[in-house]
């Protein structure tokens, strides 16, 4: 009875601490062409939860770094939606699989295993996920935002 | 941000992730490539993961919120003309048939109104539209009782994402038509769930819960067919040479006649059924097997060949002749002695 009462205050506040110790938040918006009124047309990025196939989306997860200590082997995961096809992130690029998150490096590294048994280099819509690996630690308070883009297939 | 670490280094880590790339979301979409896209009413999911260690080893992993969509319907229709080429048609016929192909484009189950328009101009005649039939049995061909009369409302067809259904047209020719003239007849197949321009929406309309939005057809469309009058006429020349015992043209007892017949079809259409008939003039007889078509002997016989020699008259079938093509049949008689 006392060992569990022991092991209890032990772990109970060390869970609390890693959830609270760095947030991460998901958010997608499609891009839009928007007329203008002079007739011509411009790009505008918004927040939506429906979507057309070919619509463009722009995916965007944001960290912060919460904690009072500083998190190390900071590491974003984000598989990509099934209907979804991936298209190419910017900076900062992360690293990709395209085979379901066994193997990662960037696409022109990576090859795909055909039917017949053969290998063709990886094409952006073979990408299953995308994952961002820190070098750096990520002090506390610290903060950031990861994007890549997709289409509705 | 150069703090991102490069492919290689990712490389030694992979082992490390693994287990918690596998945690993260479930779609609701099952997977078949559509050309039309993914089905109305799909839901995508999307969850992010983190994780981290602290000081003191302890790994940590962190989930995002999850952000759902939701696919909306997507209305878009394509029809079009099957017919291989002009539907041939004479005055006044009725029930004249053009087919068109009508295939849904967009991304969810949907119901086309159908309508056949007539008076669309810029042709010779204008053809009158009698009724739609569905291609009911789906074999491509108009099937009479046995394909469905369309009735706009009643029987709209319902097309899956890229399915595609045959449509026929029955037509009635103006009498007042004549030979080579084209009329058109217009197809229109039009989204029930709405149609407009490109991006409009109809909230909440879509197959799924999700709003119904207008594609880039406009979720109608519509194609041109034509009806070509084929009054098809036959030509028919006959033609004789003479080749006398001595070397000459002259017509004397032991001469040989060889007569060439010319069957032509002039017009826009195939003559179906062609028969050639001839008899052997009084005071010549038949020349056994001189039976040729266009340069191929053929038997006396009623046999498997085209032509047959009935003891009186030349027999030959020509069977159905396009317009443009013609025959060339030769027989030999000799004349008699007196």
């Amino acid at each position: 009875m006392k060992f569990t009462l022991f092991m209890t205050a032990l772990l109970a506040p060390a869970a609390a601490f890693a959830a609270n110790q760095v947030t991460l938040e998901s958010q997608i918006q499609v891009e839009r062409e928007v007329r203008n009124e002079d007739g011509t047309t411009r790009t505008v990025l918004e927040p939506t939860n429906k979507v057309t196939p070919g619509d463009r989306l722009l995916f965007t997860v944001s960290y912060r770094n919460v904690g009072a200590e500083a998190a190390a082997d900071f590491v974003v995961t984000n598989p990509l939606p099934s209907a979804v096809t991936y298209v190419g992130a910017d900076s900062p690029e992360p690293t990709v699989s395209v085979d379901g998150g066994a193997s990662w490096g960037s696409l022109a590294t990576l090859n795909v295993k055909q039917e017949d048994g053969t290998t063709r280099p990886a094409a952006a819509s073979d990408v299953t996920h995308v994952r961002w690996v820190f070098n750096d630690t990520i002090p506390a308070g610290a903060s950031g935002k990861l994007s890549f883009r997709g289409v509705v297939k | 941000m150069n703090h991102i670490r490069g492919a290689t280094a990712i490389a030694a880590r992979t082992p490390k992730w693994v287990s918690v790339i596998a945690t993260v979301s479930a779609f609701g979409f099952a997977g078949s490539a559509h050309a039309a896209g993914t089905p109305a009413g799909t839901s995508i999911t999307n969850t992010a993961t983190a994780t981290f260690d602290l000081p003191g080893g302890s790994e940590n992993s962190v989930e995002s919120n999850t952000v759902s969509l939701i696919v909306d319907e997507l209305l878009d229709v394509t029809v079009v003309w099957a017919d291989p080429g002009d539907v041939a048609a004479s005055p006044s016929a009725t029930n004249q048939v053009v087919k068109y192909t009508v295939t849904n484009g967009g991304n969810g189950d949907e119901a086309f109104r159908l309508t056949a328009v007539d008076t669309s101009g810029g042709d010779d005649f204008d053809p009158s539209a009698t009724s739609i039939v569905l291609d009911s049995n789906g074999n491509g061909v108009y099937d009479p009782g046995i394909d469905t009369v369309y009735a706009a409302g009643s029987n709209d067809p319902m097309l899956a994402p890229d399915a595609s259904r045959t449509v026929f047209v029955l037509s009635t020719i103006p009498a007042g038509a004549t030979n080579g003239q084209r009329g058109r007849i217009d197809l229109q197949a039009a989204a029930t769930t709405g149609t407009g321009s490109p991006g409009q929406s109809f909230p909440g309309a879509g197959q799924g819960g999700g709003n119904a939005v207008v594609g880039t057809t406009g979720a109608a469309g519509e194609d041109d067919g034509y009806y070509i009058i084929s009054a098809s006429t036959l030509s028919f020349v006959k033609s004789a040479s003479v080749t006398d015992p001595f070397g000459g043209d002259t017509r004397v007892p032991g001469s040989i006649i060889t007569y060439t017949l010319v069957a032509s079809v002039n017009g826009s259409g195939d003559l179906a059924n062609l028969r050639v008939t001839d008899p052997i003039p009084t005071g010549t007889t038949y020349r056994p097997g001189s039976i040729t078509l266009d340069g191929s002997g053929l038997t006396d016989a009623t046999d498997g060949d085209a032509g047959h020699f009935t003891g009186a008259d030349v027999h030959v079938a020509l069977g159905t002749v396009p317009a443009g093509a013609s025959h060339t049949i030769t027989f030999q008689v000799d004349i008699d002695g007196e």
